[in-house]
Parts: structure tokens; C-alpha cells; sequence
């Protein structure tokens, strides 16, 4: 679960972490207030999205009268916001910070995430501040500082030096560094997070850090635990269709192509889409009905493929493992005359009672392609795509038998 | 012989009388698995599916002799099984909870550190040596005693795996699925040592997916030290980057981890890779048999 710039900077404000005096604003009038209270000519109006790439898209400006503050909020407010990373429909915007401006001397980046591959948190931090660090990490990796933290320690004053030095700082900047890392660091543990980034971490003019803009993603499985952090999610900034699917249990990702997936296991979902790209067509969705998929689960999940118009064939792709195939069978008959799915279904059944779900599929009437190989499925539901792209509604129930 | 597993194995269950506990514990009697006894804290002195139920996993060890256990416990109580079980002297530790937070489990394996004890999971299917113990979540028909060990990230692409390799009149030696989390036991580098140094283990299929670096490293270890064949599969070329596609673990972050750079490292390693992931046990079939 992603947090807001404003959630992320609150986080760090009630641990002592410097950030710029900001101010929330959901309404343009309470814009001019606002500015009032922060002081000063300037101010940045930043549109609060779960998106990087802000102020490319237009969503960070920075404006030099109480008046130009409103007329920028009132712009962003209720807009969507189309970024590098938000995908073609972009984010809507239901707030705005506004914020002091900071006199830079440099653009330092910081982060701390969950490095798997050592098993520790690590903090990676660079010169190189303000830039995509990926863009960094690829072209400059000498840029990029690394130390990773042991559970049993934590951060060390030496990790503080060696980061410090690295980035260039005097003594006064390295000690605040190390109260900074110790900060994060112990926000990250005690809030369950998965990733802390500061980009741009500021050196001001007067040689004081300073987060200038903050990111923090929780770990979702942790969550259960944060009422308070779990309070902070914004559902506005995701996808519906992704949120249904969570409320069902169902992990569900929309992609961009017309061909619905619906498979048990993560893997074998993944997989699936591959198997479907691979013989020439492109998968709609990413769906794990997970182990213990019921016919409710199983009605859930078409339902959900469904609401996406582009869909023009449904792939079904379970091997039965505790799971048996004649429940999935039912499942998905029950939900074929519940839902009225109106596009051609591949059905593709293997493992526990994989021969007795095939049966119930081909005596209920329904016009399901099945087929018991995994290759063949995937070719099956592309062809079907390419027919069911032509005709506008190729009704299942009734409808005669493939 | 086989690697991790065998018949002489005895297993205990954590979260015994709950309701998984319960029915892959009876799978796993069913299979033939050398079910000692569980643990379920309070119910301590019951019986349970026939077998004792203990209250702490160092009183099961003590009593039955355990040196195998199977999680079952939620999310939120499985850091602490997992450190009860290796602290009871337990050799092989498998979770299968899902959903563990990434912090617990980083607590957990700095505490692991330095113990004997091997952890397979969490969010796995858990181990199977095919016609002698089955600790875990798989479906025990789709196994045959054979000549090929399985390694996976994920689950019922392992059942894949097996079925095919079943079909083609394989078998399996052992089944081992590490799990999908970021931060987990035993991983692929382990297993492709202990099937190397198994002689029942003629071939190997690995079953990888997109994120993190564990196919890249693999595939360095299978240069340099593993002789038999290995079929690889690598889920997830068509996954967009900065999706999490269901795992934990399965996720591209900043162009690392991706299905096609995997790929190309365990090509370069000498593995034989398919694109496809019914061609697993063909593939390898073609490869012993020729």
C-alpha cells in the first residue's frame, strides 16, 4: 500500500526528520489561507497522487502570489493527473500541498527498502539527487552508495560516515545524516514498510537537510498490525477493479490485452499469460483464483474479468491439486448461468478429477471449449479472441456447443 | 535416496487441530508420511487424527523423536513457529503460511543464522519425496518415485512439473517448492547442490519466476558446479514492470529481475530453457534419453 507525499512527510515530521512547512488543501479556497499562514512570496502547489513523474505532468508548480496558489489548485483539484508511471487515465487529484519553497544547494538521493538478496534493509543513497535513479544505477553505478543494515544493530555511526563522506557532506551534515538514516530506519521497522525514498534529499543553502519529497509503500501482509497506517489508504488512487478483487481474495492485475485469465496459482497465472503471448495474443488480466477456489470465488473472478469491456475470450487454466477439478467444474457452470457471460470460454482442466470436470463441462450445454493440454489451451483462446473481436455478442448460455 | 526427505523422516505438524493442519495432516497420514504428532498450544495431552498432541514443539521432539515439521499456523503467529521449531532442534522446517510480513521473516533468518536447522518457505508448497514423505500442500497422485528433482518458486507450476515429468515416465527423486516470498529458506543454489551430490537425481528441473536475482545466481552455480541436465522455466515475460503479480516476490523492479534477463543468464549457464511450460518434462526426457 502506497502512501500520499503529505502522509509520508506527516510520518517523518513525528519522528524530528526535517521536511518544509507544508499545508493540505482539498478546497482552493482554503488556499489563500494557507499561504497566509506558511508566510513568504513563494510557494509550491504539489498535486497529491500515488505517482512519481509529478512535476513533468504538470502536477508541481511554483507560483509567486496567494492568487496564482488558488488558481493552481483549482486547476489540479478534480483533474486527473497523467504521469510516466499512472498509466494513460492518469490519477485524480483530491488534494494539494502547498509548500515554502527551499533554497537548494544540492540534490541528494536517499532510500531504504528490503534487499533480498543480502536479507537485510539496505539504504541507497546518491549525489546524483532529484534524477530517476534507476537512470542513475544504470548509466553511473559508481554514483550509487550502498550499506545494509544487520537486525541485531541497526544503523551504525561508521554506516553514517561512510555515506556521508561519500555524498560529499561536511561533519555537521553527517552527523544529521545519522540521526536522519537512524530515523528512517526505525520508522521503516515500526511502520512494517517495504520502501522509504527521499528524492530529492536537499542540502539547503544554509547546510541543513531537508526532505524535500517522500515516498513510502507498506508492506501489505503487515498491515493487520498498522490501524492507524492502514487508516491512510487512498482508494482513490487505485485501481477498482484491483480493489474488488482484493475484498474477494482474488489477486487480479489488469493488463492491456483482450484475452481474460483466470488460472489457480501465481506462477501457473503468470505462465498462463506467457503461453497466450507466446502463440500470438496478448492477456487482459493477471488473476490467481488462489488454492481454495469455491464456485463463489470462481463466479467472483468472471465477473471481475467481465468488467473489463476489452475482453473478447476467457481462458480458464486450474490444476487441480487439493483442489478438484469437478468443484471448479461445477463453479464454473453455476457461474456461466449467474454471470451470462457473453464470450467464447477455453476451459482448460488438469489434475484431480480433471476427467469428471471435463464431462460436466461437455454435457452442460454450455458452448466451452476443453481440453486438458496446456499449450493447446492457450491457442485455442487466441483464435477464439481473434472470432470474438469481430462479433460484438457471441452469448454463451444457449448458445450451442463448440 | 533422495535430498532433504525420506521415509525414515518424522514429521511433525505446528498448528495441528486447526483446520488446515487437519486436512493436510490427513493427506499427508494418507500418503504415507511418518506423522509423529502435532503441536497446538492448550491442547497439549490430546489425540489427534491418532497421533499425540503436544503443546510445545520441544516436548514433541522429545517424545517422538521429530526432526521434521510442517507449519500451518496464520500469518501472524508463523516468525514465531518457525523460531519455536529450530529452537526445539527441528532439522527440517517447512512453512507453508502465506503472507508473513517481509520484516518478520528478516528477523527470522538473521535468528536462523548460525542454527542447523533448514528452512524451507514460507508461501510454499512445501517437499515431497515421492512414494516415502510428503510434508506439504502438493497433491500426492501426481508423483511417481523417479530419476528427476524439481525446484520451484512457485506452486502449481510445480505440479506442472511433476505431472509432466510423471507423464513422461520420470518421476521425481524430491519436489522442493522454496516459496514465492522476497525473503525466504532454502533456495534454488542449495537445492541444486543437495540434487548434484543425490545419485537417485539423474536431472533437474528449475522452475523460476520474474524479481529479484535468484535465477541469475543459480544459473552462475550450474556453471560451475552442477553435471547433470538442467530444464528451466522463467514465469512472467509478459508481467509490466512495478506490477507485484500475486508473490511477493514476483515482482521487476528498474529492469532487474526480469523474465528475459533470467533467461539469458541460465542460457549462457548451459541450462536447457523452454518458453513454454508444458515442454518441462519433454524436454528433459529428451535430454536423459537420448
Amino acid at each position: 500500500m502506497n502512501l500520499h507525499e503529505f502522509q509520508a512527510k506527516q510520518l517523518l515530521r513525528e519522528r524530528g526528520l526535517a521536511v518544509p512547512d507544508g499545508i493540505l488543501a482539498e478546497q482552493p479556497e482554503a488556499t489563500r489561507d494557507a499561504c497566509a499562514r506558511l508566510g513568504g512570496e513563494r510557494w509550491a502547489v504539489k498535486a497529491q497522487v500515488h505517482s512519481g513523474g509529478r512535476g513533468k505532468a504538470g502536477g508541481v508548480v511554483l507560483v509567486d502570489s496567494p492568487e496564482r496558489v488558488e488558481t493552481e489548485t483549482r486547476r489540479l483539484l478534480g483533474s486527473r493527473l497523467v504521469t510516466e508511471q499512472s498509466g494513460p487515465d492518469g490519477l485524480p487529484v483530491n488534494a494539494v500541498l502547498i509548500e515554502r519553497p527551499t533554497a537548494i544547494a544540492r540534490e541528494l538521493y536517499l532510500s531504504l527498502l528490503v534487499d533480498r538478496a543480502s536479507e537485510r534493509l539496505l539504504f541507497v543513497a546518491s549525489a546524483a539527487g532529484g534524477m530517476d535513479i534507476e537512470t542513475v544505477a544504470a548509466q553511473t553505478p559508481e554514483q550509487i552508495l550502498r550499506v545494509a543494515v544487520h537486525p541485531v544493530v541497526g544503523v551504525q555511526p561508521y554506516q553514517a560516515r561512510r555515506l556521508g563522506f561519500g555524498l560529499g557532506l561536511d561533519d555537521a551534515q553527517i552527523k544529521a545524516l545519522g540521526t536522519l538514516l537512524d530515523g528512517l530506519y526505525r520508522l521503516f521497522i515500526d511502520s512494517d514498510a517495504s520502501l522509504i525514498e527521499i528524492n530529492p534529499l536537499v542540502v539547503t543553502d544554509s547546510g541543513e537537510l531537508l526532505a524535500l519529497d517522500a515516498k513510502i509503500t507498506l508492506d501489505d501482509n503487515a498491515l493487520l498490525g498498522h490501524p492507524a497506517l492502514t487508516a491512510l489508504r487512498d482508494p482513490s488512487q487505485e485501481d477498482a477493479r484491483e480493489a474488488a478483487a482484493r475484498a474477494h481474495d482474488l489477486h487480479y492485475i489488469s493488463l492491456d490485452g483482450n484475452i481474460g485469465c483466470m488460472v489457480n496459482g501465481a506462477g501457473l497465472a503468470m505462465a498462463t499469460m506467457d503461453l497466450i503471448k507466446l502463440q500470438g495474443g496478448q492477456p487482459a488480466n493477471f488473476l490467481d483464483v488462489g488454492g481454495g477456489a469455491t464456485a463463489a470465488r470462481v463466479a467472483e473472478a468472471f465477473k471481475l474479468i467481465l468488467s473489463d469491456p476489452k475482453v473478447a475470450s476467457i481462458l480458464v487454466n486450474i490444476f487441480g491439486g487439493i483442489v478438484r477439478c469437478d468443484l471448479i467444474a461445477e463453479g464454473i457452470i453455476q457461474a456461466v448461468h449467474e454471470v451470462g457471460v457473453s464470450v467464447p470460454i477455453v476451459v482448460r482442466l488438469e489434475g484431480t478429477n480433471a476427467p469428471q470436470g471435463l464431462r460436466m463441462l461437455a454435457d452442460s450445454g454450455l458452448a466451452l471449449e476443453t481440453v486438458s493440454e496446456l499449450d493447446a489451451a492457450a491457442t485455442l483462446a487466441v483464435a477464439a479472441a481473434r472470432r470474438g473481436s469481430g462479433s460484438s455478442s457471441n452469448t454463451v448460455e444457449g448458445g450451442g456447443r463448440a | 535416496m533422495s535430498i532433504l526427505v525420506d521415509a525414515n523422516t518424522r514429521v511433525i505438524c505446528q498448528g495441528f487441530t486447526g483446520k488446515q493442519g487437519t486436512f493436510h495432516s490427513e493427506q499427508a497420514l494418507a500418503y504415507g508420511t511418518n506423522l509423529v504428532g502435532g503441536v497446538t498450544p492448550g491442547k497439549g495431552g490430546q489425540y489427534h487424527l491418532d497421533r499425540p498432541v503436544f503443546d510445545t514443539v520441544s516436548e514433541a521432539v522429545r517424545t517422538t523423536g521429530a526432526d521434521a515439521s510442517m507449519i500451518y499456523v496464520p500469518a501472524r503467529f508463523a516468525a514465531d513457529a518457525i523460531l519455536e521449531a529450530a529452537d526445539a532442534g527441528i532439522r527440517v522446517i517447512v512453512c507453508i503460511t502465506e503472507g508473513i510480513p517481509v520484516l518478520d521473516m528478516l528477523r527470522v533468518k538473521a535468528a536462523l543464522a548460525g542454527t542447523d536447522a533448514v528452512l524451507i518457505g514460507p508461501n510454499c508448497p512445501g517437499v515431497i519425496t515421492p512414494g516415502a514423505c510428503k510434508i506439504g500442500i502438493m497433491p500426492g497422485h501426481i508423483h511417481q518415485p523417479g530419476r528427476v528433482g524439481i525446484v520451484s518458486r512457485s506452486g502449481t507450476l510445480t505440479y506442472e512439473a511433476v505431472y509432466q515429468t510423471t507423464q513422461a515416465g520420470l518421476g521425481q527423486s524430491t519436489c522442493v517448492g522454496i516459496g514465492g516470498d522476497p525473503i525466504h529458506g532454502l533456495d534454488f543454489i542449495d537445492c541444486l547442490r543437495l540434487f548434484e551430490r543425490d545419485p537417485q537425481t539423474e536431472g533437474l528441473i528449475l522452475v523460476g519466476e520474474i524479481g529479484g536475482e535468484a535465477e541469475e545466481a543459480a544459473a552462475e552455480v550450474i556453471r560451475a558446479e552442477i553435471s547433470k541436465p538442467v530444464v528451466a522455466y522463467i514465469a512472467g515475460v509478459t508481467a509490466p514492470a512495478g506490477k507485484r503479480m500475486g508473490h511477493a516476490g514476483a515482482i521487476v523492479t528498474g529492469g532487474a529481475g526480469t523474465a528475459e534477463g533470467k533467461y539469458a543468464a541460465l542460457e549462457a549457464a548451459g541450462v536447457l530453457t523452454v518458453r513454454s511450460p508444458a515442454q518441462m518434462g519433454v524436454r528433459l526426457a529428451e535430454r536423459l534419453d537420448r
